[in-house]
């Protein structure tokens, strides 16, 4: 099938505007009439809910933390991009629109993309008229930095806690809203499945994490806004609880999967400790705009880092692309470094790591000014290590830190299921095969403030159907699955703890669909995480019940989404026969390692239809066009 | 592993954990043996050890919370050896790291206690008045769209930089935790200081400071008598100069009221 993604006509500037104009509204006093389920309290999720209950809908919001405020998006550090040109650097709103159309390897809709770029402004507005605390200079105005793949300096940003502030930004609004009663907020309550009554998106069932109580909420749309997988890898920068279960749900009723393999792979992490980590921690790309990345020239140099003369060291984004030196964009920074480690000149014990030195940012611009700007990261770093970046280098190394793949959504953001949207990173998003740094943010805040708002209206003008009420039997069939499930899980008893299964999965995941990708492995992967998912469902041990605060079901039924989707993921690596962005596919490179495209056989976004359960997923196409970026082999030397 | 830590000899330890099956019933401290433990380890991969450990042995595992494990969703919520969020200052359960402890160490660790959070299981308890707090007044009153261009409000950057110190609570809830009167008066001061600076939060000023005060005394926090237990356990040194720019606040707020009628 191939997929309409409902561009609308007209010159790219003009798409979004002629767009709004054509969309059908909701009257202020039909609006009341209107129930709205969002899944999630991220940016995105935030943003979208007290925007849509200050029209007059009503809203409903959901989240698995113990309050809003503590979705994943509190933990982004660097930084939030917007075409402003408050530095008078070139920017512009083309200029945003091209780098990240280049910087996701040219897998992305351009169409959407340049609405992003487009409303990327007002997002700083909304923002600081909230009260956000974005980094000043002195004459008051607002300071913009760097970031990768980037020429410009567009990046706003709060120290080194930009999500935090602008999710308490999106928190503030939101809380607004559930004082003047348009919001409902449940905390601490996970979506475990999505209604569908005469093929619409109607409602979700759900789980209490302190009860136990398994609800039906029912409503005209439904906006999933949960975030992305990443943690399929058990290690990643993600926090603990991010899942795929909510998208993962909606697939399996229905909606397409976009592009599921695109995974970014973050190049400056803490690396690996040992056996019993449980997350990664990512050191901000910001870093990038000061600190140099180099290993010793020699293999297997063991010196320490200070008694290796200037000469003796490769920097080696420095050295292989002059042009952006160490602010390369991430897939290019990760692989590089995976390189060098795989040449065996990584640092550390495990040689599974490379330097990130601030030596000559302290001797340029002083200590003081260095730690102003990155104080927060060096603190965190020392913490966790127990040493100290002011005296000796970082060590880091690449870690998953975001999936561009997600549920597949037309210019809309509804997904193939009607009244179902997905928003933030939990859609295929507007980053092709590689995330520019500061734009997840951007993105999710698009999505929410400026984009759902007109297009929900859209739809819910157009007779969505009656309310419906949760007595419905759609929602009993799908309690009764809910539960039938939780009891499944418990009742096995094996032997091995969820944590034992997803670790295999997370290394499994790494090792074969992680920075390099080849068919072979994807093959032994995809038979692996088979036998693993048959292992899972006879041999996992849960503990007690469901009538009562169990992270064991928690965790396993999100680990059970999980040894799905790994397989998905390792189907769509295996199907697409070229190298593009954060998926390399050692088969497919230039003779200087660069990742080398296809764009005869792959301009296209893969969007797989679930079948069955013993089935293999179908493929849908939306074949991409690009009318205003020329295709050519990005370089960024 | 990778850690060039000197000290990285694995240590054995005592744990004497709160155990409460939920907010009806009574708890109890539990005593726990955890092995091998690598001083690397942050302290919550220590629970995960022993959550494994139990779930192997058949017993039930330690209900905590935490989700970030970066210091920053104010999730994570231990009473360590006394303290909130342990020994070290500064620093979130997540964050804390086991070479702060010592072989052979017993360590006890319980939940937040106070009048306004009850305990949901274990270590986990309800801090939900902390949202209703914010719900009060913690927000500029500003719709999406139709907002004036961000430069157009100039903001001094020394201003800009005390808003932004205020800002950065994680509403994790240990400074109600450390003091005796079971008070939120730092947290709710941090939220009430970030907006009353900023050109921005100055139209509500004062309907803001009266409604979150009276949503705190409300949700049965204690009051303020200005012990500083709270700033010295904040992880994210939250000042108690907030708690002395809420109290003039609150005057000023009281002596020139908007409130019409
Ligand atoms: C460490 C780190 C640093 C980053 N730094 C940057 C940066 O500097 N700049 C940038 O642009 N991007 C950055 N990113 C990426 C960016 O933070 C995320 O992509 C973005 O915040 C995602 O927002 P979201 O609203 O889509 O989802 P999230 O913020 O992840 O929110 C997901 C929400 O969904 C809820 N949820 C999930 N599943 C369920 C379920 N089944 N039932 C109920 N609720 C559910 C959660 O409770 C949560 O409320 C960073 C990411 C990480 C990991
Ligand atoms: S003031 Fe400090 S201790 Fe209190 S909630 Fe905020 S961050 Fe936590
Ligand atoms: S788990 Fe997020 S602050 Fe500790």
């Amino acid at each position: 099938m191939i997929l309409d993604a409902k561009i609308p006509d007209g010159p790219i500037a003009e798409k979004w505007e002629k767009h709004k104009f054509n969309v059908k509204l909701v009257n202020p006093a039909n609006k009341r009439k209107y129930d709205i389920i969002i899944v999630g309290s991220g940016l995105a999720g935030a943003s979208a809910a007290a925007t849509l209950a200050e029209l007059g809908y009503n809203v409903k919001v959901f989240c698995f933390q113990d309050s809003a405020r503590r979705a994943h998006s509190i933990a982004a550090q660097g930084g939030i991009n917007a075409a402003k040109n408050y530095q008078n650097d070139g920017d512009s709103v083309y200029r945003l629109f091209y780098d990240t159309v280049k910087g996701g390897d040219y897998r992305a809709r351009e169409a959407n993309v340049y609405r992003l770029a487009q409303v990327s402004v007002n997002i700083i507005d909304q923002c600081v008229a909230q009260g956000v605390p974005f980094a000043r200079e002195y004459g008051g105005l607002l300071a913009n930095r760097s970031f990768g793949g980037a020429q410009v300096s567009r990046t706003f940003y709060a120290r080194g806690q930009t999500g935090q502030q602008l999710l308490l930004g999106a928190y503030s609004a939101l809380n607004r809203q559930i004082a003047y009663g348009k919001v409902q907020m449940f905390p601490r309550t996970e979506m475990l499945d999505l209604v569908m009554v005469d093929g619409k998106a109607r409602g979700i069932v759900t789980r209490h994490l302190v009860t136990g109580h398994i609800e039906s909420h029912s409503a005209h749309a439904v906006v999933l806004a949960t975030g992305g997988y990443g943690n399929v890898f058990y290690l990643s920068t993600n926090a603990m609880g991010s899942n795929t279960t909510a998208i993962w749900r909606a697939y399996k009723k229905g909606a397409f999967f976009g592009n599921p393999c695109f995974t970014q792979i973050h190049p400056t992490c803490i690396p690996v400790s040992g056996e019993y980590q449980s997350k990664l921690t990512l050191m901000s790309e910001s870093l990038r705009n000061d600190g140099r990345v180099w290993v010793p020239k020699a293999k297997g140099d063991k010196r320490v880092p200070r008694d290796i003369p200037e000469a003796e060291r490769d920097y080696f984004l420095e050295r292989k692309y002059p042009a952006f030196g160490n602010l390369v964009p991430r897939d290019v920074a990760s692989r590089n470094a995976k390189l060098a480690c795989d040449e065996g000149r990584g640092v550390g014990s495990t040689g599974l790591a490379v330097y990130l030195d601030f030596a000559d940012a302290i001797k340029r611009d002083g200590l003081d000014k260095v730690s102003q700007k990155y104080g927060n990261l060096f603190e965190m770093y020392a913490k966790i290590t127990g040493e100290d970046p002011y005296q000796s280098p970082m060590r880091i190394y690449p870690a998953v830190h975001y999936t561009m793949g997600g549920l597949w959504v037309d210019y809309n953001l509804m997904t193939t299921i009607p009244g179902l949207y997905a928003a933030g990173e939990a859609n295929f998003s507007d980053h092709g095969a590689n995330r520019l740094g500061a734009s997840a943010l951007m993105q999710g805040l698009a999505d929410g403030y400026f984009v759902l708002p007109y297009t929900i209206g859209d739809y819910l003008a157009q007779n969505p159907g009656p309310k419906i009420s949760t007595d419905h039997p759609a929602f009993k069939e799908s309690e009764t699955n809910v539960r039938a499930t939780i009891q499944k899980l418990l009742s096995i008893n094996g032997t091995k703890t969820v944590d034992e299964f997803h670790k295999e999965l997370g290394l499994l995941m790494w090792d074969y669909c992680g920075m390099a990708r080849n068919a072979e492995g994807l093959q032994f992967a995809k038979d692996k995480i088979k036998a693993l998912r048959e292992e899972f469902w006879r041999n996992v041990k849960l503990y007690g019940e469901n009538e009562d605060m169990n992270q064991t079901i928690e965790k396993a039924g999100r680990v059970a989404d999980f040894l799905e989707l790994g397989e998905l993921m390792v189907t769509d690596a295996l199907h697409r026969n070229e190298s593009c962005g954060g998926h390399f596919r050692e088969e497919y490179q230039t003779p200087e390692n660069e990742a080398l495209r296809d764009d005869t056989n792959f301009a296209y976004v893969a969007a797989w239809e679930y079948t069955g359960p013993n089935s293999e997923a179908r493929l849908n196409k939306e074949p991409l066009e690009f009318e205003n970026v020329k295709l050519t082999q990005r370089s960024y030397k | 592993m990778a850690g060039n830590n000197p000290n990285s000899t694995p240590m054995n330890l005592t744990l004497k954990v709160w155990r409460q099956k939920n907010a009806k019933t009574q708890g109890q401290l539990v005593t726990y043996n955890v092995k091998e433990i690598s001083p690397d380890m942050s302290f919550l991969e220590m629970f995960d050890v022993l959550n494994e450990d139990l779930l192997r042995q058949g017993q039930e595992p330690v209900a905590f919370d935490h989700d970030c494990r970066e210091g920053i969703c104010g999730m994570c919520s231990m009473y360590i050896n006394g303290r909130a969020h342990g020994p070290e200052k500064g620093t979130t359960t997540c964050q804390l790291h086991m070479r702060k402890f010592k072989d052979g160490d017993t360590i006890v660790v319980e939940p937040w206690r106070a009048n306004a959070f009850t305990v949901h299981k274990d270590l986990s308890t309800d801090r939900s008045a902390l949202d209703r707090i914010q719900q009060a007044g913690g927000y500029v009153s500003v719709n999406t769209g139709g907002v004036p261009d961000a430069n157009e409000i100039p903001i001094p950057k020394p201003i800009a930089d005390k808003a932004f110190d205020a800002a950065t609570c994680i509403q994790c809830g240990a400074c109600v935790a450390a003091c005796k009167n079971a008070s939120a008066m730092l947290f709710l001061s941090a939220k009430v200081s970030q907006l009353a600076l900023l050109p921005q939060g100055k139209v509500e000023r004062k309907t803001r400071v009266e409604n979150m005060l009276a949503q705190h005394d409300a949700e049965g926090f204690g009051s303020c008598t200005n012990i500083g237990a709270c700033a010295a356990e904040c992880p994210v040194g939250i000042s108690l100069d907030n708690i002395a720019m809420l109290n003039r606040e609150y005057i000023s707020a009281k002596a020139t009221s908007d409130n019409i009628g």
